[in-house]
């Protein structure tokens, strides 16, 4: 079973999210912001990560570079879900290496078709 | 809704478009047609189905019809047959079509447009056609529809509904909260209001028809009608496309499915 990483400061978004991702057939992982996430994948890489933005501590782009140096770091399919919607956040983000993006509001129909187009599924 | 209104507005329905409604979906009915309703200064559906029924005001019915023609859709739907027009299709005609290096394809339920700008982002993006002209048709019956698909701007959320990130970044502009095709894919495309019971013969040909989740809607003989007209408008070796659910078995002999493609049919 693919583990996915669900990386989000708010309690209730990474509910919402496990529901969904378990619902797809993974198994679920959770950190509150990009350094407990970078801690996480140094001990064992996820396949995919569902990645916030905005977070405490360290936030959700400069966990993806530093993610993208680690050994491995170039593996799990790492998709924003983020209420970051402009254009240029969105060329931020591909440039760092995300490999796709959701801008929030989501619901359970926009996460499958993403990890489709992403080959998670 | 009471039945002698539902089976009014769908012989309307079935009159001027061929979509046949069962009583199964009257909630679509009266879903749908309350803001059409409104639209006219009337009530409720009491009086709609009573001007209806008076028949002396054409735009009341033309908008029953396209409230009751109109499909959600959204970008590159089911991936499976963009990925055979990329891999199989397009490789093929390339090397057959080598002197004329043209495309053409007729989208021929576009609904809101997210069709023919998927087909013309993947031809856009597809290295075998380089530098090739591709010309889409994209028609529906529904001018509301229509209307959307030309405008080409779409909401947050259906820009997330099967469009990949990268193709949002390369081939849209934002405007707020909206999303804008551009101008240049759109150029390739030729947006008509057009009914599939009609004569199909001013449309010109093919190499790919994609009447997908269109033919469900019509009673047999009508999807034999709409069939045969497309094999006349499809080149020698176009391929046709349905939707998942839909076969030409038992309807056309002009066509066979196009071994181990599934939903793929050519000219028999």
């Amino acid at each position: 079973m693919k583990t996915c990483l669900i990386v989000d400061d708010s309690r209730v978004v990474r509910m919402v999210a496990k529901k969904i991702v378990t619902s797809l057939g993974f198994k679920t992982e959770e950190a509150e912001d990009g350094q407990q996430a970078l801690d996480f994948c140094k001990k064992s890489m996820p396949e995919a990560v569902l990645l916030d933005w905005n977070m405490p501590v360290m936030n959700g782009i400069d966990f993806l570079v530093e993610l993208r140096e680690l050994p491995n770091g170039g593996e799990p399919i790492v998709v924003f879900c983020t209420t970051e919607n402009e254009l240029s956040k969105i060329s931020e983000a591909l440039m760092a290496g995300a490999n796709e993006y959701i801008m929030k509001p989501f619901d359970s129909d926009i996460i499958e078709t993403k990890f489709q187009q992403v080959g998670l599924l | 809704m009471r039945p002698d209104q539902f089976t009014l507005l769908a012989n309307l329905v079935k009159t001027q478009s061929g979509i046949v409604l069962t009583p199964d979906k009257t909630y679509l009915l009266e879903s749908r047609l309350p803001p059409v309703a409104r639209k006219h200064g009337l009530k409720g559906m009491e009086d709609l189905v009573n001007a209806v029924k008076a028949g002396r005001n054409k735009a009341l019915a033309d908008d029953v019809v396209d409230a009751m023609t109109t499909n959600e859709s959204l970008f590159f739907r089911d991936q499976k047959p963009f990925q055979i027009i990329k891999d199989e299709i397009f490789p093929k005609l390339s090397k057959s079509r080598g002197g004329a290096k043209t495309i053409k394809i007729w989208s021929a339920a576009c609904s809101s447009g997210q069709e023919p700008y998927s087909l013309a982002m993947m031809a856009r993006e597809e290295r075998s056609i380089q530098g090739w002209t591709f010309d889409i048709l994209a028609s529906d019956i529904s001018r509301e529809m229509l209307k959307k698909a030309q405008a080409g701007t779409y909401t947050q959320f259906e820009v997330q509904r099967g469009l990949p990130i990268t193709m949002l970044v390369k081939y849209f502009k934002q405007n707020g909260d909206k999303w804008i095709i551009d101008k240049g894919l759109q150029s390739h495309i030729r947006f008509k209001e057009f009914n599939l019971l009609h004569d199909m013969a001013p449309l010109g040909t093919f190499d790919i028809v994609m009447c997908r989740n269109v033919l469900i809607y019509f009673d047999q003989p009508t999807k034999s009608k709409i069939l045969a007209g497309i094999a006349k408008r499809l080149a020698p070796d176009g391929v046709l496309f349905l939707g998942g659910a839909e076969t030409v078995l038992g309807l056309s002999k002009d066509f066979k499915p196009v071994p181990s493609l599934r939903g793929v049919y050519q000219l028999a």
